[in-house]
């Protein structure tokens, strides 16, 4: 099992991609000589052997399934029932709450982009400089990634529930009289997915701003320094020198940010309790869980879960097509 | 006094406990377990799975007793007892399990239409013949438990669904009279909202709480052939069907709901609807048998709760069609899966005897599905839901059990939707046929 966690290992490792384009100019050249040499067959085998055997299990072949399932109306128990074509796909494609739910996800990637990316870029550039704990302040900023999702959801709970922390401490501070008079920050219909996209922000922003950090440790120092001396200031030399060369990693963080935020599932259902108020913040993983789980409508939640993988897979396509093509040529290339 | 009706999926419960006495008298069923049923008399050893949903005590070692009962009894039989969390056990560990054909032999079993489901995949082993004394013996609450005539399961317990309240709360808002009409539950409500008092709690981020209102404005609203021929033709076009929408609108437009309900759950913690209930937070919530159970979990002094909680029936509806009597519940029973050895079914018999159903209430509490059992009923408010039960004359299943759980789930996600202002009384049965037509 060693074998296949270092193989995976190395080719998922997103945040490892990240640095490399700063990371320096490695001579291409070299790794295609590698690619040529003959390859002993055995030894591929033995190190992707596993690994392929794993992921077509577990990724490929659940992936296949679920494409056929999604054309029957399968209750979850027995045979398969009916085949009803794409019958299925036309009827999520209709149903209410599903088009909700992605126009929840849509809001959810669009704000995560727009808050989370300017915050944290000015959080990393204000700690790049030298301060004093730094070292303590990157840890906190780091530790709600760090907490599971579970407990960040529960948390959030507690804290924002009508009759909650925060809602008990507004009360004592005379803000409000009873908790009845205090805000819904969880069963207002109009206020919730702010709620959330604040929660978001704050479970999220520290894993862009020490993708940020990282990335700003590849920005040279002579070209900065070179700037200062020709009379740029602090802020002229991050808008034109430091943000431009922080371009590939911001556009990894997007990548990660749209995926993570078109999949939301388990700090969400746990916040909103399973899209709570009246299913105003389903999400579309939580649409497939909720129809197959508790409607035992398999057939038609693998119909929508297809459609939620095609939304990702087509998402991720056009980013790196479109987006992210600068930076996979010019790491092709070997130049920064 | 009471009809019993015994069609397709509804419980019509039972006449008097007296008549089911002397029913089970008769029946001479003696509660110590025999072999002698068994086709295979012989002495081979087997093995028993048994899946509960128990899973903190009194109920989980309760359980364990009874398997321990039936295994001294029956040398034999070794009885492996798993007492796994509610809804993991409904949702994913039966039907992974069914599915797989590594089943447990006796499991956990909710009647109503998840069952017509699993019966028309042949999962279940029909009992009829084994069990016919105790189908008489337990009365009217088999019925979710029979398809087609035929019985799949037996029920160990079945509960109503009625109003639980704090007595003083009521006196604190000056209100003399528990309600009995629609009229006079909003009459308490204005008063408890006059007096600062949260009226009602529901937990309405759950759904089925908030789906509960609806079904029980539906059998207030609607006649008894209506509700029952709907039980099996899945027909919701009779027009009560709206009128029971626009009467809890009109109910909802008064805002008796505790604030925030909307993100409020059932059973989670203190902000908890049954929390807040317990907590003194609001006044009433509208739940089944177990209610009690939940709020003593989640208070410190369990004794000044139950000496301050109370329960009557849903109100009836002036003017309307329904049988006023009529109320909602639902309980708890087990299946044999079709591949299990008739020991399997000898215990089944054995756990709805009336001598475990009596002790069952008495150290575990809920009303026992055997009325002969009812003896051992010790907590008051149960007693009361007895005596009720025993005098409805339309006992229907929970509606969402009894539709199954495509149209259940479109049902409550459309009586969601009316709560949130999103639809109209009339989408709910509209929702429902399109899911019964899939």
């Amino acid at each position: 099992m060693t074998v296949s966690r270092e193989a995976s290992g190395g080719d998922t490792d997103l945040v490892g991609g990240a640095q490399a384009p700063s990371a320096g100019s490695r001579p291409a050249s070299a790794k295609t000589s590698q690619k040529r040499r003959p390859r002993h067959w055995g030894e591929i085998a033995i190190f992707v052997g596993p690994a392929l055997l794993v992921f077509s299990a577990f990724v490929i072949l659940p992936v296949v399934l679920a494409g056929y399932v999604s054309f029957f109306n399968w209750d979850g128990g027995g045979d398969l029932g009916n085949f009803v074509g794409f019958d299925n796909y036309t009827r999520v494609l209709d149903d209410g709450v599903f088009i909700s739910s992605m126009k929840n996800n849509a809001f959810i990637v669009v704000m995560s982009l727009v808050i989370q990316g300017p915050f944290a870029l000015g959080i990393a550039l204000l700690m790049n400089r030298k301060l004093r704990f730094r070292a303590g302040f990157r840890t906190m900023i780091f530790v709600p990634y760090v907490l599971s999702e579970v407990v960040a959801g529960a948390m959030w709970r507690l804290i924002l529930d009508q009759r909650g922390i925060l809602n008990s401490l507004m009360i004592q501070w005379g803000i409000f009289d009873t908790p009845a008079d205090a805000i819904g920050w969880l069963s207002d219909q109009k206020l919730v997915m702010w709620v959330m996209i604040f929660v978001l922000t704050w479970k999220y922003v520290g894993l862009a701003i020490i993708l940020f950090l990282a990335g700003l440790q590849g920005v040279p120092e002579d070209l900065l320094e070179a700037a200062q001396i020709d009379g740029a200031s602090w802020w002229q030399v991050q808008r034109r020198i430091t943000i431009p060369l922080l371009g590939p990693t911001i556009r990894v963080w997007m990548f990660l940010s749209i995926i993570g935020s078109i999949q939301l599932f388990d700090m969400a259902r746990l916040l909103t309790n399973n899209g709570a108020p009246f299913d105003t913040t389903f999400t579309m993983a939580m649409f497939v869980i909720d129809r197959a789980v508790t409607g035992r409508q398999y057939g038609y939640a693998t119909a929508a879960a297809v459609i939620l993988f095609a939304i990702s897979l087509t998402a991720a396509l056009l980013f790196m097509r479109f987006v992210m093509r600068r930076d996979n040529e010019t790491a092709e290339k070997g130049a920064v | 006094m009471a009809n019993m009706r015994r069609s397709g999926v509804i419980a019509a419960l039972a006449a008097s406990s007296a008549l089911l006495l002397a029913a089970c008298s008769s029946g001479g069923d003696d509660p110590a377990p025999t072999n002698s049923g068994t086709a295979n008399g012989s002495d081979e050893p087997v093995t028993i799975t048994w899946w509960h949903n128990a899973t903190a005590d009194p109920a989980l070692t309760f359980w364990q007793t009874v398997a321990d009962e039936f295994e001294a009894a029956n040398p034999n039989v070794t009885v492996e007892v798993e007492g796994i969390q509610n809804e993991d056990l409904q949702r994913t560990r039966i039907p992974v399990a069914l599915q797989s054909g590594e089943a447990p032999d006796l499991f956990q079993q909710w009647g109503g239409g998840e069952m017509v489901a699993q019966v028309n995949d042949g999962y279940l082993k029909d009992i009829s013949a084994m069990v016919a004394d105790d189908v008489e013996r337990l009365g009217g609450s088999v019925a979710p438990w029979q398809v087609d005539g035929k019985t799949y399961g037996l029920p160990y317990q079945f509960g109503p669904e009625g109003i639980w309240y704090r007595p003083s709360l009521f006196e604190a808002a000056g209100i003399d009279e528990v309600p009995s009409t629609l009229d006079e539950l909003s009459d308490a409500v204005q008063k408890l909202k006059d007096a600062g008092i949260e009226p009602i709690a529901v937990g309405a981020a759950d759904g089925w709480p908030a789906a509960h209102w609806w079904y029980n404005f539906a059998l207030q609203s609607c006649p008894s052939d209506v509700l029952q021929a709907a039980n099996s033709t899945l027909d919701f076009s009779d027009e009560c069907f709206v009128t029971a929408g626009e009467k809890l609108q009109e109910f909802i437009d008064t805002e008796p709901f505790n604030s925030g309900y909307a993100a409020t759950s059932a059973q989670q913690g203190a902000t908890s609807s049954a929390g807040l209930v317990a907590n003194g937070n609001a006044a009433m919530e509208l739940m089944g048998q177990w209610n009690v159970s939940v709020m003593t979990g989640l208070v410190d002094d369990t004794e000044a709760l139950v000496a301050d909680l109370s329960w009557f029936p849903f109100p009836s509806i002036e003017g309307s069609q329904g049988d006023p009597t009529a109320m909602l519940g639902g309980g708890d029973g087990y299946s044999c899966y079709v591949d299990a050895p008739d020991a399997c079914v000898d215990l089944l018999k054995y756990i709805t005897s009336d001598d475990v159903l009596t002790r069952f209430a008495s150290e575990v509490g809920g009303i026992p599905a055997a009325p002969a059992a009812h003896s051992g009923i010790t907590d008051p408010n149960l007693q009361v839901q007895a005596e009720y039960m025993a005098e409805s004359d339309y006992l229907q299943l929970w509606l969402d059990t009894s539709y199954g759980p495509t149209v259940g789930a479109a049902m409550n996600d459309a009586i969601i939707q009316l709560f949130a202002g999103n639809a109209a009384p009339a989408d709910i049965p509209a929702a429902m046929t399109a899911a019964a037509g899939q």
